[in-house]
């Protein structure tokens, strides 16, 4: 695990209407590691997930990426950054539903330009790395709620993002399914050396993580790094 | 208590000798703590004693001349064990609870006490959860089962987290 954290987030202060959501979060992520976020519902988990990866934008303190301070890039920098070294993982809904499975992995390369038969190529190796290569003809609506998050996390790691948001990855899946999910999302983000930042309520899940952070009242309690 | 069940339920499907009896049991169950021969000699001594398991002795000396056979009582012995549910143990006054409780009264940081349990009880189910995804079947099983109950504590140290003011101002003088 490299010292210098990837991405860090310096007394973050966030409000929605009356309620605090933030109130001086501070966190480091570092390269490959899987980071869980835990605390109970409210506590800003989700909220502190979306700042770091550039979706909102705090009303004060910072968030940085590597060296930049995402607070003062352009918004198509900001895009272009979630593109090309952000992956998304999210509890449902996030498949596009016309598009075939395989399709919808493929996505992100023709997003960035490569082409058809490239991508393709791509999103059925990636299928098969996380078991699920009956699936690539199908569309979201016709497989099952675990094919269909291993589906996005195939898609999620597609483009070799360094950093993986996962929210609730696994919240719409009975255990079994979580489990086996889980285990394949993680070995393969191991593989591909991309950082995890995990929010969970389960902590059998976020005991797939290498250390955790608690949320509680808008602000982090953070482990210390596992060496 | 259930070593010995075990044993004689191993002698259901045909008789064994003292050896074979226990690296059957370390196969199936042993993970952690394989049988020592004497555990294995002195349970079957006492379910001789008891008649649940008769001696087919070989000729020759020692005790792996013996092979041992479930009796009928044995048999029976092991049906009612297998059907009777264990006595669910619902800790209620945990250590857990007794530390918080007293934190709380001598005016320590109660929140640390349950952020460090948390972070300990996390370390194991970390360590358990590479050991099932390493494993097969049988230690995907067992630490499942230990998962589960981390799993039910850390929802309890979560939920006391968040009502330690309650509990504070019920427990403080």
């Amino acid at each position: 695990m490299a010292d210098q954290p990837l991405l860090t987030a310096d007394d973050v202060h966030l409000s929605f209407g009356e309620t605090r959501a933030l109130q001086g979060a501070s966190l480091h992520v570092y390269g490959g590691e899987v980071l869980a976020l835990m605390g109970p519902s409210g506590s800003g988990k989700s909220t502190l997930l979306h700042c770091l990866a550039g979706i909102l934008t705090p009303e004060s303190g910072s968030i940085r990426y590597g060296d930049r301070d995402m607070a003062t890039m352009s918004d198509s920098d900001r895009s272009t950054l979630r593109r090309g070294e952000f992956g998304f993982v999210f509890q449902f809904g996030q498949l596009v539903p016309e598009l075939t499975c395989q399709e919808n992995v493929a996505l992100p390369l023709r997003l960035a330009g490569a082409g058809r038969r490239e991508a393709h190529r791509q999103a059925a190796s990636w299928l098969d790395r996380l078991e699920v290569p009956d699936v690539a003809a199908k569309r979201p609506g016709q497989v099952s709620g675990g094919q269909g998050q291993r589906v996005a996390v195939a898609r999620a790691l597609v483009t070799r993002p360094k950093v993986i948001f996962a929210d609730e990855p696994t919240g719409a899946l009975d255990s079994l399914n979580g489990e086996l999910v889980m285990k394949l999302f993680i070995a393969a983000a191991k593989e591909t050396g991309a950082a995890v930042v995990l929010v969970t309520h389960e902590p059998r899940v976020a005991a797939y993580s290498d250390r955790e952070a608690v949320v509680r009242d808008g602000r982090v309690r953070e482990q210390e790094p596992a060496r | 208590m259930s070593v010995s069940f075990a044993l004689l339920g191993l002698l259901e499907s045909g008789p064994r000798h003292g050896y074979d009896l226990k690296r059957s049991y370390d196969e199936a169950f042993g993970r952690d703590r394989a049988l020592h021969y004497g555990q294995v000699y002195s349970t079957m001594a006492r379910l001789l004693k008891n008649g649940l398991v008769e001696v087919e002795s070989e000729p020759g000396d020692g005790p792996d001349r013996k092979r041992y056979a479930i009796t009928d009582a044995g048999i029976t012995d092991v049906a009612e064990w297998i059907s009777r549910p264990e006595q669910p143990e619902p800790y209620l006054q945990s250590t857990l609870y007794t530390k918080v409780v007293l934190a709380l009264m001598t005016g320590r940081d109660a929140t640390e006490v349950l952020d460090t349990q948390r972070a300990e009880h996390l370390r194991l189910m970390r360590a358990l959860t590479k050991r099932k995804n390493d494993g097969d079947l049988a230690d995907e099983l067992i630490c499942d089962h230990a998962l589960f109950h981390l799993e039910a504590d850390l929802r309890w140290l979560e939920l006391t987290a968040a009502r330690l003011d309650r509990l504070a101002a019920q427990v403080r003088p």
